[in-house]
């Protein structure tokens, strides 16, 4: 026969220790997820790094060694000018996506009855498989697809336009995948927008052009900020879109890392190129937080 | 839109923005009833593309191996990043800055980096590659996710409550069952949202950690986009459209209805 209060006095027990050792209780919750993070992503990007200065293995892997090869490869002419269509692209993109999505923001806000469904409207998309959205861009624009198919039934051109495996189908497809990204967080903080100093500026007598650019805009800034990061970032390490929509023409970064632990077999280049991408990434951050700490003062007050 | 007059060319350009974001899948989803195999122009109803769905052993299979892997990465990842988020949100412990600074790397990692990164590990260790292999790397990318999703809900949540319970004999753990995880409730639902769908639709990091014969729904898809274009793929990507679309709608009802939930947003 055990004693029925003895799991209540242990529960107690263990409770009170934890009471009295609150770094204990922190860590213990901290601990399960941050040993996975560290096992799982931090160890692997490590093993990453000493593969990116070793010497490569013929049958893939990498041989003994110490190496800074790899990282010079990308001085080349030819990764030189990948490097600069990611950077371009993912620049150009985040432009389109702000010009596009900035308007829409603006209005979802003054959507009154309409509002909810609007915002809907655009966050269905942030759901919705990247991957089936991608496969849509293609269904649009291949030489026997939508648009093609509807341009000749019509009679407005004779042959179908190649848009398919160009820079343009590539820049549609980033544009398309990420352009809720740029409106949500522009939607956000104008919503949070206090319109009594709209108001303000107009008894002040502002025109509403003035309005908007002296008032709207500055206050709207903290979420232009996070939405340029957003589309930025992910559009800097894309390889799905360029992969299904560029054909071999229009080649990233992300595609370069992925053929070379694919077809080309040469881990340690691709572990270099992926170092590569990730001080991109590094430093559009970087850029963020001095231009959100810049942007987000005269916001506060 | 009626309290204030937006110039023409604004709302011209918002619809224009409206139609590139909805018109391509709803042409998508149009198409998966056409009776052509080869040709975008009409020719008349049929389902026949998604009886071919159920005849495509792969394509079941992709889909039993995502709902695995969805369901099991959700719940590991929802578990470690809500125990997570209520530490930082709670406690004041030593390195508190490393891992709130920590947590934000995988959210910026570019998935191909997190991908071939895990790839080189297990093979590193000689760990085989299987569905196993791909719940590891989906936690390991959720759970940050997860952090920022709960930390939100718990810094608005009021404290009153657990206060009064505590006052009124609870212990810690009786309370942070009744009182906490409740209140907590649709925090941790939108997290774990996030986390499924972010695991259901992965292609990038599945295709590299994933071994023969377990492939994703994704993979599988993937691969028919390479392949082919028959209409085939119009179907299962409605299929997929369509069970996101209603889990969104059916975790927004869960997150929302709990009676307890009584604070001022």
């Amino acid at each position: 026969m055990s004693d029925p209060q003895a799991p209540v006095k242990l529960r107690q027990r263990i409770l009170n220790w934890f009471h009295h050792h609150p770094q204990a209780k922190a860590w213990s919750l901290v601990l399960p997820g941050g040993l996975w993070l560290l096992v799982f992503f931090l160890a692997p990007v490590l093993v990453m790094f000493s593969y990116s200065l070793k010497e490569r293995g013929i049958y893939g892997g990498v041989e003994d060694g110490f190496t800074v090869e790899h990282y010079l490869r990308f001085m080349d002419r030819l990764y030189l000018k990948i490097l600069w269509r990611t950077v371009v692209d993912a620049t150009v993109c985040t432009a389109i996506c702000l010009l596009l999505g900035y308007p829409t923001a603006y209005v979802i806000t003054r959507g009154g009855r309409l509002k909810g469904l609007l915002l809907f409207l655009v966050i269905l998309p942030f759901w919705t498989s990247f991957l089936v959205r991608t496969f849509a861009m293609i269904f649009l624009m291949r030489d026997t697809g939508f648009i093609n198919t509807l341009l000749l039934k019509l009679g407005l051109v004779t042959e179908p336009i190649v848009m398919l495996y160009t820079p343009f189908a590539v820049m549609t497809g980033l544009v398309y995948g990420f352009l809720p990204f740029m409106v949500l967080p522009i939607y956000s903080s104008l919503e949070k927008l206090d319109h009594s100093l709209l108001e303000a500026a107009e008894v002040l007598g502002a025109r509403s052009t003035r309005r908007f650019l002296r008032v709207t805009l500055p206050l709207s800034m903290p979420g232009v900020v996070a939405g340029c990061l957003l589309v930025f970032i992910p559009a800097l390490g894309s390889f799905l879109t360029s992969d299904l929509l560029g054909g071999a023409k229009e080649i990233l970064v992300g595609n370069v890392v992925q053929a070379q632990f694919t077809s080309a077999r040469n881990w340690p280049f691709g572990s270099a190129a992926s170092f590569v991408l990730m001080a991109l990434v590094l430093g559009a951050v970087m850029i963020y937080l001095r231009v959100r700490d810049g942007a987000e003062q005269p916001a506060e007050r | 839109m009626n309290h204030l007059k937006l110039p023409y060319w604004i709302m011209a350009l918002v619809t224009g923005v409206y139609l590139f974001l909805h018109l391509p899948i709803i042409a998508l989803i149009a198409f998966s009833f056409n009776d052509s195999k080869f040709s975008t122009e009409w020719t008349g109803f049929t389902l026949h593309w998604y009886e071919r769905l159920l005849e495509r052993q792969d394509i079941l299979d992709g889909l039993k191996s995502s709902i695995i892997v969805g369901l099991s990465a959700t719940v590991i990842s929802t578990v470690l990043g809500t125990l997570m988020a209520l530490a930082l949100a709670r406690h004041v412990f030593r390195g508190r800055r490393l891992v709130e600074a920590f947590l934000y790397v995988p959210i910026v990692t570019p998935e191909i980096v997190v991908g071939i990164s895990l790839l080189i590990l297990f093979v590193a260790m000689g760990v085989p590659l299987g569905l196993h292999s791909v719940v590891i790397a989906h936690v390991a990318f959720n759970v940050s996710f997860v952090v920022v999703v709960v930390l939100a809900r718990l810094q608005g949540m009021d404290r009153n409550l657990e206060e009064a319970a505590m006052i009124l004999g609870a212990d810690e753990l009786t309370t942070f069952w009744r009182i906490t995880v409740p209140q907590l409730w649709p925090g941790i639902i939108s997290g774990a949202m996030l986390a499924f769908t972010m695991s259901f639709d992965d292609y990038v990091i599945t295709s590299f950690v994933t071994g023969t014969g377990s492939s994703t729904l994704p993979v599988v898809v993937y691969t028919m986009v390479r392949k082919n274009i028959e209409p085939s793929i119009n179907a299962i990507s409605t299929v997929v459209l369509v069970a996101t679309t209603v889990l969104v709608i059916v975790a927004e009802r869960l997150g929302r209805d709990k009676p307890l939930v009584a604070d001022k947003d």
